[in-house]
């Protein structure tokens, strides 16, 4: 039977010397998503991501990539062979002319994918004979990107794709994922601190914050079931002790009583009528709130 | 096409792919038997994930809106409840022209109107509603 999930983790913990990276991380990526994993600099995204490669030991918990235990090393080799993985750094050999990479990295690939990789490199406009040092850094994304989309793997982990890169860089390789996707059955998995893009291409979201995922889930759910209620009343709001399962916050500024529910207003509402408010507003929450809302400041 | 939506204002892409056809064939931009964009290019297009154009598109034909046909893509639904969906939503649009033109004459922004709605909306969902 074919595992549900491509990426699961339970429980996952990852100590540098006195430093707790990921701190009991659960992460559930089922097949054939767009997966964001949003989350502050510092927040254990990359951590995460060197575990799932085998590039890490996990300090305790389990990680599996495909069913496969991420920590066996025989099973992280399997692993690697079935993922493009883009890294933040972009790892590409300086000396070498793109196409002398592109011919270095096939040769690794029984799988390599001809066809993609001339179709990339046609999409991409990359240069054949320009040295890798003199490439700009949306070049070298790209250079990247097609390094793991032509491998013919079923999982594809992005570090920060697009971190550094202008708008229409970002656009073109964004609507390259979005194209591959549709066309190949395959999982991607992709970190991310900027929220929009995570809205525009993901159909599902991770938020981790100092080593835990604080929100996890299809975004289309979250869309639908984040609701933030104010409430406003004659006098002082009450102190509420809300019974509604799914209230995760609820702010009293004098007159106003706001309220955020990951689980619709409905039962809510209900609750609230009987604290008679005058007025009863109920709005939306963006991904961008429940980041905000989810998320730590900095100490 | 006309199909645009926006990633970031909280509302389920979906729900906002569904209602911008459903508007389409409402204006008359597409006709009963019309092709609708192939599910892949308008996810490539709109540079959105695949799964929810699929998504939007099956509950389309779920709601008779549109029929799926193997192989030769999406198509509005031939006859009558295209039609009456269209006549209802007609309908209904004239009611809620009404009662946003009543309450713009009171002083109340769009903004405030759009936020009443949603109350109200979310207000009906359990039995007896909510009264101001």
């Amino acid at each position: 039977m074919v595992d549900a999930f491509v990426i699961e983790t339970a429980d996952l913990r990852k100590n540098y010397d006195c430093v707790e990276a990921v701190r009991g991380l659960s992460l559930q990526v089922p097949a054939g998503s767009i997966c964001g994993f949003l989350g502050r600099n510092g927040a254990g995204k990359t951590t995460t991501i060197k575990v799932l490669l085998g590039m890490a030991r996990p300090t305790s918990g389990s990680a599996r990539v495909f069913g496969l235990a991420a920590d066996a090393p025989e099973a992280s080799v399997a692993i690697r062979r079935r993922t493009g993985f883009v890294s933040d750094d972009k790892d590409l050999y300086d000396y070498m002319t793109v196409g002398e990479m592109i011919r270095f990295t096939a040769a690794f690939f029984p799988r390599w994918r001809p066809e993609l990789e001339q179709r990339y490199l046609h999409a991409f406009e990359l240069p054949v004979d320009r040295k890798i040092k003199t490439l700009s850094r949306g070049t070298r994304t790209k250079l990247a990107l097609l390094l793991a989309l032509s491998r013919g793997a079923e999982l594809l982990v992005l570090d920060e794709p697009t971190s550094g890169l202008d708008p229409v860089m970002t656009e073109q390789i964004l609507q390259a994922l979005v194209a591959h996707v549709a066309r190949e059955e395959m999982t991607v998995f992709f970190s991310s601190h900027q929220i929009s893009e995570v809205d525009q291409i993901a159909d599902r979201v991770a938020i981790i914050d100092r080593g835990r995922t604080v929100v996890a889930g299809a975004l289309d759910d979250l869309r639908e079931n984040f609701r933030r209620i104010q409430l406003v009343f004659d006098g002082d709001a009450p102190e509420p002790a809300f019974r509604a399962p799914g209230v995760e916050r609820v702010r009293r500024q004098g007159r106003v009583l706001t309220v955020l529910s990951s689980t619709g207003a409905g039962q809510i509402l209900e609750e609230a009528r009987a604290m008679n408010p005058v007025s009863v507003d109920v709005v939306p929450v963006t991904l961008k709130e429940i980041f905000l809302e989810f998320v730590t400041e900095e100490n | 096409m006309l199909i645009r939506p926006n990633p970031s204002s909280g509302v389920p892409i979906y729900l906002q792919l569904m209602e911008q056809v459903k508007h389409a064939i409402e204006t008359g931009a597409l006709r009963s038997g019309e092709q609708l964009p192939g599910m892949r290019p308008l996810a490539e297009e709109l540079v959105i994930n695949p799964n929810t154009v699929a998504k939007a598109y099956r509950e389309l034909e779920h709601e008779g809106v549109i029929e799926l046909r193997h192989g030769a893509g999406a198509f509005v639904s031939a006859h009558a409840r295209a039609k009456k969906l269209t006549d209802t939503l007609r309908t209904g649009q004239t009611i809620v022209e009404g009662a946003v033109e009543k309450l713009h004459a009171r002083g109340i922004t769009d903004e405030e109107i759009r936020r009443l709605f949603e109350a109200v909306l979310a207000g009906l969902t359990k039995p007896g509603g909510l009264r101001g």
